[in-house]
């Protein structure tokens, strides 16, 4: 049982590094929202086989949440969020995308180096996912740095957040449940005022593109 | 003496002041009622904030004498009560807020009931809370409570020099003093800081004074807090190099906002000053002593060479007010001296002679300029140059502005000769240091305590004729008016203070004395001689001594017997001509000395001092035109590098602002990432 799991788990955080990675060189809004999903996704089933296979009552509670808010409620309100401001265009990126790429391998593996003596020191059965997570954490940054439109960026906070939960359960199983309601409630909150902030934005100064916001330096 | 029996006056004189403190707050307050109305807040409520002032003179002098009293106001913050003390040296400087404050408040509501640029309601209150706010500062017996105090010192007199706040000049000075005002606030809040630093450790860190009384610093640290507080109070005073707000502040504020500040509210910094370093901090160190009578003797000669180069007059005594706080900071440091090599008897008397200096200095020069503001009033001029003759136009403001420039020109039997010339006694009285180099100095200094005071009575001599002697430059001075009533009475209040200061040396001694018994730890003792008591003798009958009585009467008398001979047995006759016509045929206006011939030869002298800028025009120019400007060379040498320095730096960081999102975003990535590797 509890090898397969701990296969089962691995096999997913492959998978959420995956994501990270795809959703580091896509260049479709629309794409990066389904990415999105498909992360939350990804996350709300590793959360569940470790809810399973330790019988911690609150994990499951925690994956429920996780899956209603990251795979459905989001990714439904960007869906409309981009469709109203109609920018399903493609995203360009500040450097390009072989760059980043490579940017991102040097960080999964500063990010393992790094896990290394941490993970020794932990007693879970996923232990051994910190790295992915921690490398997930900054693919997502680096993926803010590199977008140039505003809702990408919003996206990659989000993932960030996703990595970071990924990242709680796979080294203390989660954290209080009170946090992770806290959690959930700023991320939908977030998007909601991200959202109204759009179309300020795009008001504004007619496009989403974040170089415009550079004309709010003071000199 | 220095007993007190709360039950035999029924009430404790800290509770009084308290509530004359209250009673100006409610004054000022009632300002915002009536903040229209001119005629109100001129016509009453100054007249009434006047009689707060003679009320906290006279409760001041009678309890000088007596022992500290302590009290905890049910203000503050919850468990951080405010603790307000009131001991001699509190009181003193309270007495000469009061003597300062009435003269000044009379004044005002003559000032300020002419029209002008400004609400009189608020005026009114921001005047008030000034009051009450050094007043606090004075009984303020916390770190805590003292900073409030002196920060609503600070805010409030900013308020007030930018009064006319439409000038942009005026707006540039007001910066200018705000700013030195918090460079000052924190340096002192960095001094209480470190004083109560050991009490962290022990009882529980309190910043009341009473606990860092009882507090041993080492040498360190003590040195440390006495250069903060030296720095903090000296840049508030006006010590160099930290003067440079004085000369652009003063002039800015109205009249008897410029006199409350020089008057009063530099005192504070010398309060300040006498606090830390003789109440809190338990040791002196001898070269602290010397240092700050060296800061205090430059200071001096500096401010006194450029009050004389001065055309604008209200600039001129505010640079005399950076001389005359010179002469008391170097009396200071000469008290730190004696008291480090306990000379008790000389560090007291060093001190009595500072103090006496500071209650002079309240008088003579808040007089001088009030008494600037009444010929501003009058002529609309403030231009030295422009001015002259108005002895005959203003003829009230004439004979009381004379007394106070006798005054402050150090002359006998007026107050200024007193203190100048208990100081130099002191100077001139020490050969007793352990140090021979110290020995040395001192002839030294004493000199240069002397060049500075002389030089004084030049600028003064400057002052008083170029505004009220010779013939009237303008045309328009042909028209100017005396004070008001409401002046007249507060300038004659001032007046009368210089002259009763001057003819009672030994009765304001043995109030003063109640200070040094406090912060020295031993009290002056008889200062007249024994068989004359007529006589201020400081040390002894055959050393020196001073009876201004006789001087007064023996001048007056030779005066009267040559005025009457002159009269009676000589000619008899009474020839009126223009002033200083040195019997030329035809004169004008034009041809009287002008501020800038005043000048020149201290111009000439000290011309290192200055940096001055002038074009002179060729003998053939069909029009010439002359003019020459004196500056600081202190803003060039280093506000101005400083001010560089400060906009590189802002530069460089700003530089880090790129305005770009990702930017920001990739400076806490690899912030991130630097903390991750070093962990």
């Amino acid at each position: 049982m509890i090898p397969l799991s701990g296969q089962l788990l691995n096999l997913l955080a492959a998978v959420f590094l995956l994501i990270a990675f795809a959703m580091l060189a896509q260049r479709r809004i629309l794409s990066l929202i389904h990415l999105y999903a498909y992360q939350g996704l990804v996350l709300s089933l590793s959360t569940l086989i470790v809810a399973y296979s330790t019988h911690q009552p609150h994990l499951y509670y925690s994956m429920l949440l996780n899956f209603l808010l990251k795979v459905l409620i989001v990714p439904w309100i960007l869906h409309r969020l981009i469709h109203r401001l109609n920018v399903q265009w493609d995203v360009e990126t500040l450097l390009n995308i072989p760059t980043t790429m490579l940017i991102g391998l040097a960080l999964v593996i500063f990010a393992f180096n790094l896990s290394l003596p941490i993970v020794q020191l932990a007693g879970t059965i996923n232990r051994s996912t910190l790295g992915i997570a921690l490398a997930s954490v900054l693919l997502s940054f680096l993926m803010m740095i590199t977008r140039s439109k505003a809702v990408p960026q919003v996206i990659g906070f989000l993932a960030l957040e996703n990595s970071l939960i990924f990242a709680a359960t796979s080294i203390t199983y989660g954290m209080p449940m009170m946090v992770e309601l806290g959690i959930a409630l700023d991320v939908l909150v977030g998007v909601f005022i991200l959202g109204v902030f759009f179309f300020h934005i795009r008001n504004q100064f007619d496009s989403l593109e974040l170089k415009h916001m550079e004309k709010l330096k003071d000199n | 003496m220095g007993f007190f029996n709360p039950d035999m006056a029924g009430i404790l004189p800290i509770s009084i002041i308290l509530d004359i403190l209250v009673y100006w707050l409610v004054i000022g307050f009632s300002g915002l009622i009536f903040i229209r109305n001119r005629k109100i807040v001129s016509q009453v409520l100054f007249p009434l904030g006047a009689l707060g002032g003679i009320a906290l003179l006279s409760i001041t002098a009678f309890s000088i004498t007596h022992s500290p009293t302590s009290a905890i106001l049910p203000l503050g913050l919850p468990d951080l009560p405010f603790h307000i003390r009131l001991d001699a040296l509190s009181t003193f400087f309270l007495f000469l807020l009061g003597i300062s404050s009435t003269g000044i408040c009379f004044f005002s509501s003559g000032y300020f009931s002419r029209d002008g640029n400004f609400s009189p309601g608020l005026v009114c209150l921001q005047f008030h809370l000034f009051l009450v706010s050094m007043a606090f500062v004075f009984l303020a017996d916390d770190a805590y409570l003292f900073m409030i105090a002196w920060e609503t010192m600070a805010m409030s007199s900013y308020f007030l020099v930018v009064t006319d706040h439409k000038v942009p000049e005026i707006r540039k000075a007001g910066y200018i003093y705000l700013l030195m005002a918090h460079i000052s606030a924190t340096a002192v809040l960095l001094c209480f800081g470190v004083l109560q630093k050991a009490g962290l450790q022990g009882i529980g860190g309190s910043y009341t004074f009473d606990m860092m009384r009882h507090l041993n610093l080492d040498n360190f640290w003590a040195t440390t807090a006495f250069l903060l507080a030296l720095f903090g109070f000296g840049a508030k005073a006006g010590l160099l190099p930290v003067h440079v707000w004085l000369p652009e502040a003063h002039p800015a504020a109205p009249s008897p906002v410029s006199a409350l500040m020089s008057g009063v509210m530099l005192k504070t910094a010398i309060y300040g000053f006498l606090r830390v370093t003789f109440d809190l901090l338990h040791l002196q160190i001898w070269w602290w002593g010397i240092l700050v009578l060296t800061l205090g003797l430059i200071t001096a000669f500096f401010g006194v060479i450029f009050s004389a180069v001065q055309n604008d007059m209200k600039r001129l005594l505010a640079y005399s007010s950076i001389e005359n706080i010179g002469i008391i900071m170097s009396g200071i440091g000469l008290t730190i001296t004696f008291q480090s090599y306990h000379m008790q008897a000389l560090a007291s008397l060093a001190l009595i002679a500072t103090l006496y200096h500071c209650l002079n200095h309240a008088c003579f020069k808040s007089l001088l300029f009030l008494a600037t503001g009444s010929v501003l009033h009058a002529t609309e001029e403030r231009n030295l140059g422009k001015l002259g003759g108005l002895i005959h136009r203003m003829p009230w403001v004439a004979v009381l502005a004379l007394i106070g420039t006798l005054a402050i020109a150090g002359l006998p039997p007026l107050n200024g000769f007193v203190s100048e010339w208990l100081l130099l006694q002191t100077f001139l009285l020490t050969a007793g240091f352990p140090q021979p180099y110290l020995n040395m100095l001192v002839p030294v200094a004493a000199a240069g305590l002397v060049l500075a005071t002389a030089l004084a009575a030049y600028v003064m001599v400057k002052f008083y004729a170029l505004i009220f002697l010779g013939q009237p430059r303008e045309k328009k001075l042909l028209e100017a008016k005396d004070a008001n009533y409401w002046e007249r009475l507060g300038l004659s209040w001032l007046a009368s203070c210089c002259v009763l200061l001057g003819l009672f040396p030994v009765e304001v001694i043995k109030l003063l004395n109640a200070v040094p018994g406090l912060l020295i730890g031993q009290a002056l003792g008889k200062v007249t001689s024994q068989t004359n008591w007529l006589f201020l003798t400081p040390i002894s009958p055959d050393r020196a001594s001073y009876s201004p009585m006789l001087f007064f009467s023996a001048t007056t008398i030779i005066i009267l017997i040559t005025f009457l001979g002159v009269r009676l047995f000589y000619h008899g006759r009474v020839r009126r001509t223009t002033a200083w016509g040195c019997g030329y045929p035809m004169q004008t206006f034009r041809m009287q000395e002008t501020a800038e011939s005043f000048g020149q030869p201290i111009r000439t002298i000290f011309s290192p001092f200055f940096r001055m800028r002038s074009e002179l025009p060729s003998p053939s120019d069909p029009a010439p035109h002359y003019h020459n400007i004196t500056e600081d060379r202190f803003w060039y040498v280093l506000y101005f590098p400083i001010g560089r320095f400060i906009r590189f730096l802002s530069n460089l960081f700003g530089r880090i602002q790129q305005g770009r999102i990702s930017i920001y975003l990739l400076y806490s990535f690899l912030t991130l990432i630097l903390l991750l590797l070093l962990i």
